[in-house]
């Protein structure tokens, strides 16, 4: 993979990861961080680079659901 | 995550009930927020860009639920959940149908909207065979063979169990029907994201499908509906003939995103939920059983969704450990049924005896269920199952070799 493709992957791996955190429900943060995970590991022998391209725009969409997500409704009394 | 909302400052149990319902993936809650916000339109108004944007997001996910189950997007009608879908398909095709056919046959462990559904219809005068299950939950194909009459125009078996998880053989049921020209619904509310179904393939012609089983919001289901070879229905619900006329009202636009959303995610995420969850339920079950003696597993071992797992404990008041597990959501069986205190007619029905019925808990592993969560549910679960047999009067008998069949109880 070039090395201009391999830092934009380890940033966006880092930047999920990170916005991940922000999710105050248990299940909805560690499935995230697992799924992220699993799923950069999975792909890491990928070569094709219309692949990785196309994983990696699934990867950015995937970020920003989570930026948009206001991490927690728990606030709410009933 | 959170406080228990009771105020008491403790914290919210662990959430073991998937068959209940499910969460919102955070994917799904996303696709539906624009059109909770900004793009607030009627679908069916034809006259503005309000319509046309809101219609343009409905018929995206109708496709979205298409191609979950192999259908074509027209065949896909969107309901107010699996049991509208329910109630639509089995009174639908028995009316439609009535002037030459008046015969139904379902299961005995099928949901209560499918068995209220066919009751009801009885009163119409429709007969309705209610096939019995196995020991192991399914049911005998050479007694559904033997069922069919000449006038037999619906069959309708659950795919998946929601109280003990069993596996229907859907296909095999499919050849059947088709090979009788009858049509053949299946109530796949817990079956569809979770295993693969293909409408042509199992020669379904009907299928209920329910949003908030799969991820996805409450609220809204679909029902498919076969074009080819064409399956007829009296609509249930009269009005400005949405739906192809066949589910008049508006169609709510970000609960149908939100369900198409949700079979997407599913579709994507199927194999990788699957092995998970399967992986985790085998450690739950294993462990619990490694543990403690006299527990069965209600339905049949193989042909099952691992998800849902249904264990009968000896010799325990299955209220009393749900209580005593409070700080795990659990079931012990369907949600619909547990407010009365009959034990439940699954269990019956699969010959459960009626002391096990009463010792039966539900565990639902779902997507976001972690090992954490699994191995925790798993010691609370030993533990207070073995303190509750400890002042047990009948464990102690039990343990002193009586034959708790051969005592004679008397009345006072």
């Amino acid at each position: 993979m070039a090395a201009s493709s391999r830092a934009q992957v380890l940033r966006l791996y880092r930047a999920l990861l990170r916005e991940s955190q922000r999710f105050s429900g248990y299940n909805y943060r560690t499935y995230a961080i697992r799924r992220i995970r699993d799923a950069f590991r999975e792909n890491k022998n990928v070569a094709d680079s219309a692949k990785i391209e196309e994983l990696l725009k699934k990867a950015k969409a995937n970020l920003e659901v989570i930026q948009r997500q206001d991490v927690s409704f728990f606030h709410i009394p009933l | 995550s959170g406080r228990a909302s009771d105020g008491s400052g403790a914290p919210r149990p662990l959430y073991m009930d998937v068959q209940a319902t499910t969460p919102l993936d955070p994917r799904v809650l996303d696709s539906m927020l624009p059109y909770l916000t900004a793009y607030y339109g009627n679908p069916h108004s034809r006259t503005h860009a309000y319509g046309w944007e809101s219609e343009a997001a409905m018929e995206n996910a109708r496709r979205q639920v298409a191609d979950l189950i192999g259908a074509d997007s027209r065949e896909i009608i969107f309901t107010s959940g699996a049991t509208e879908s329910n109630n639509m398909a089995i009174k639908g095709v028995a009316r439609f149908y009535k002037s030459r056919k008046k015969h139904i046959i379902t299961t005995q462990t099928e949901h209560k909207c499918v068995l209220d559904s066919c009751r009801s219809l009885e009163t119409e005068g429709f007969r309705v065979t209610y096939l019995p299950v196995k020991k192991n939950g399914l049911i005998d194909l050479k007694e559904l063979e033997a069922a069919f009459q000449p006038d037999t125009s619906l069959v309708s078996v659950m795919t998946v169990n929601n109280e003990i998880g069993v596996k229907q053989p859907i296909h095999d049921i499919g050849e059947i029907c088709r090979a009788r020209k009858v049509f053949f619904h299946t109530d796949a509310a817990q079956a569809i994201g979770k295993i693969p179904m293909d409408v042509n393939n199992m020669k379904i012609d009907l299928m209920s499908i329910s949003g908030h089983k799969i991820y996805g919001p409450k609220g809204v289901g679909a029902l498919y509906v076969r074009r080819r070879p064409r399956v007829r229905l009296e609509p249930l619900q009269s009005g400005g003939g949405q739906e192809r006329g066949l589910r008049s009202g508006t169609v709510p636009t970000p609960l149908a995103v939100g369900l198409g959303a949700a079979c997407e995610v599913a579709q994507q995420e199927m194999e990788y939920d699957h092995k998970r969850i399967l992986q985790l339920a085998e450690r739950l079950v294993t462990k619990i059983m490694n543990e403690v003696p006299d527990v069965v597993m209600n339905g049949d071992r193989e042909h099952r969704y691992p998800g849902c797992i249904n264990l009968s404990f000896a010799y325990v008041e299955g209220e009393s450990l749900l209580m005593a597990l409070k700080d795990v959501a659990l079931s012990s069986g369907s949600a619909c049924t547990s407010a009365s205190l009959e034990p439940s007619y699954v269990l019956r029905a699969i010959g459960t005896d009626e002391d096990l019925a009463h010792s039966s808990i539900r565990f639902g592993i779902g997507r976001f269920t972690t090992e954490e969560e699994v191995d925790y549910t798993v010691q609370k679960c030993i533990q207070h199952v073995k303190r509750l047999r400890e002042m047990s009067p009948l464990w102690e008998m039990v343990q002193d070799g009586i034959d708790l069949k051969s005592i004679k109880w008397t009345q006072h």
